[in-house]
């Protein structure tokens, strides 16, 4: 990769977890209500897997989903105003944090049910296969996922009908406050998977350039009709499940072992490796990053809520 | 016009609407190979063969999720579940992801979704095979829910759920594939959220769906001859129901009565009930009555079943209720 990708890598990564800096501010003033999940600490997870995609290839995946719309290109400002309940929101408010959606990006949505969003993959790489078109859908899920019946139920039919699904389990240890060795038969995720008869791959999910290379090959393997593939990427999600969760069941010295391992600094230290960048084009990249993300709070507050009066709005076509 | 099954009215259906759109797809499990365990999908594969006419495995949850998705990226998909009762598995995906979708994401989809459903009880299949679930779809905002009861109602609804753009809960009653009527040779698709006035009277309201249209006309029967004219109104539609078509008999016959086989607890008599106080309140006569089935799970001897299904003499005794003594 060259440099200018590489710069463009660590610009989304500061973008997406400042975001989530924001958000959590905006929370505690109590512009932002309900249940919000933030992804501070995967950041190299969804720009990994995404950086091989074309823009015609859909994404969809859980509620900790402000990063994977960011990633996909999305708008900050119609991310804030949707957090914010706004009408400017890019779900006029009707979603909120868990259910971003925006077709423009081919960002299929956000999903509160955990799995609930796996078998509407395959639908949507079963319309792919039908119309013979080129593209894949990228799926991300939770270690949690993994073990609800669903799951499993989409898993198999995938691989029956050799549907062009990554299926991204992004294995942060913990599902809520209850880790994988206390719900899952099986701690390798990957080997559960498995057994729907496809190439799974476990790949360290803090370290970007791992996480795109098997990227890559998964994005090829389904491009190319042979079916679906699986990636299982540990990672750790430095704040807790969400933002009422205050995360006490994991210890100090285990969060702190994560930090070590940001993947934020492992991509800055790559481009200063192999491309001697100096600090002050980082400090560039922050310096745009607050500006964009200034623009998205100041739009936000900005926007006003929908009018009562159309609350029936957008239930049925008509 | 012809006499066609309500099985082959429903077979005409599928065949005409996937002939007129290539994007129509059914799948469920043993639709295509077997046919169908109603036979319902009998020739499809044969015609449309495997890309359109999909046999799936036992996974009641993601045959309706592989439907929204299919659905989200243009197809129109017609899934079935082998019956009603194994509707209870897909519930998430039925009322937590495809009702209300649309109205989370703000308007950007479209889930042209049509759910064939058999259910109904009257053949010792036990409390496992028995139900009627209409209510759980008519309760939730975002589907609509269709029930037709002839074979014409049959083959013009489930035309029009398909090429609907919205998610539809289409219920066929077991009991009924077998009936014959009379279908017309080019029939267009029927209207969703019309009722019909099977037949007509002027002392009772007799508001019904499904398998139990045959119940109240046989009751109208027995109570022509004893001089009680009832009209028979048949639903077809459960969500959007004809409030005015309805209402506009009340209005006229000053009396109701609402048959469903569904147990009585908060059922479509419940809602109808309601909604006839709420609008036409000073044209009633009596109160409301209701028929519906037994408040107990489906059992397996013949005469148990039977006592839990209404009849005839059911409706009969209800409208006596409803009429001055």
């Amino acid at each position: 990769m060259n440099k200018g990708e590489l710069m463009e890598v660590y610009y989304r990564m500061k973008l997406a977890r400042s975001f989530e800096t924001r958000v959590a501010e905006q929370y505690v003033k109590g512009r932002i209500a309900g249940f919000c999940h933030l992804y501070s600490g995967e950041e190299a997870v969804a720009i990994g897997a995404m950086w091989h995609l074309k823009p015609e290839d859909y994404v969809i995946g859980s509620y900790r989903d402000h990063a994977y719309y960011l990633m996909r290109g999305g708008d900050p400002r119609e991310a804030m105003a949707e957090l914010f309940g706004h009408s400017d929101g890019c779900c006029k408010g009707k979603g909120g944090s868990m259910h971003l959606f925006d077709w423009g990006i081919n960002f299929l949505g956000g999903y509160a049910i955990v799995a609930g969003m796996c078998p509407i993959a395959a639908g949507l790489a079963l319309a792919i296969k039908h119309k013979e078109e080129r593209r894949v859908v990228l799926c991300f899920f939770g270690d949690g996922a993994t073990n609800q019946g669903v799951y499993h139920e989409a898993l198999n039919m995938a691989s029956l009908y050799e549907l062009p699904v990554v299926w991204v389990c992004e294995n942060n240890y913990y599902a809520i406050g209850t880790s994988v060795g206390r719900s899952s038969a099986s701690e390798s995720l990957a080997r559960k998977a498995k057994a729907y008869r496809m190439p799974t791959s476990t790949v360290d999910g803090m370290d970007f350039f791992k996480m795109q290379s098997v990227a890559q090959r998964a994005i090829a393997h389904a491009r190319s009709g042979k079916g679906p593939a699986f990636i299982e990427a540990k990672c750790y999600r430095y704040r807790g499940h969400s933002m009422s969760d205050p995360a006490t069941y994991r210890s100090k010295e285990e969060v702190e072992y994560w930090r070590r391992r940001d993947p934020i600094p492992q991509v800055k230290a790559a481009i200063q490796h192999d491309f001697d960048a100096g600090e002050e084009e980082f400090e560039e990249v922050d310096r745009r990053v607050q500006q964009v993300l200034d623009e998205a709070v100041a739009f936000a507050e900005a926007g006003s809520e929908v009018p009562a009066d159309r609350l029936y709005e957008d239930l049925y076509v008509e | 016009m012809a006499q066609i099954s309500y099985r082959d009215a429903l077979n005409q259906a599928l065949f005409e609407e996937m002939r007129r759109d290539e994007t129509v797809l059914v799948f469920g499990e043993d639709v295509a190979l077997y046919e169908g365990s109603f036979k319902v999908t009998r020739g499809l594969l044969k015609e449309f063969g495997e890309k359109r006419v999909v046999d799936t495995p036992i996974s009641e949850a993601a045959i309706v999720g592989m439907a929204i998705g299919a659905a989200m990226a243009g197809l129109r998909p017609v899934p079935e579940l082998m019956t009603v009762n194994f509707a209870y598995l897909a519930l998430d995906q039925i009322c937590n992801h495809l009702a209300v979708m649309r109205y989370m994401f703000g308007g950007q989809v479209k889930l042209p979704v049509t759910i064939r459903m058999p259910g109904g009880g009257g053949h010792q299949l036990a409390s496992q095979h028995s139900h009627s679930l209409e209510v759980l779809f008519v309760h939730t905002p975002g589907l609509k829910v269709v029930y037709p009861s002839t074979p014409a109602s049959a083959k013009a609804l489930l035309k029009a759920s398909i090429r609907d753009d919205n998610p539809v809960i289409f219920l066929e009653h077991e009991g009924l594939y077998n009936t014959v009527g009379e279908v017309p040779d080019s029939l267009e698709p029927g209207v969703i959220g019309q009722a019909e006035v099977a037949r007509p009277g002027r002392d009772v309201s007799l508001v019904t769906y499904g398998a139990m249209r045959y119940v109240c006309l046989q009751a109208a029967d027995r109570l022509a001859a004893e001089g009680v004219e009832a009209e028979v109104v048949d639903l077809l539609t459960l969500r959007p129901w004809d409030k005015e078509c309805v209402t506009d008999s009340v209005a006229k016959t000053h009396r109701a009565v609402v048959v469903a086989e569904s147990p009585p607890v908060c059922g479509i008599g419940a809602e109808v009930a309601a909604n006839i106080y709420e609008i036409v309140f000073d044209e009633l006569d009596a109160p409301v009555a209701r028929v519906s089935g037994a408040d107990v799970p489906m059992p397996y001897a013949r005469n148990l079943e039977q006592a839990c299904i209404p009849h005839a003499e059911d409706v009969v005794r209800a409208v006596r209720q409803v009429l001055p003594p």
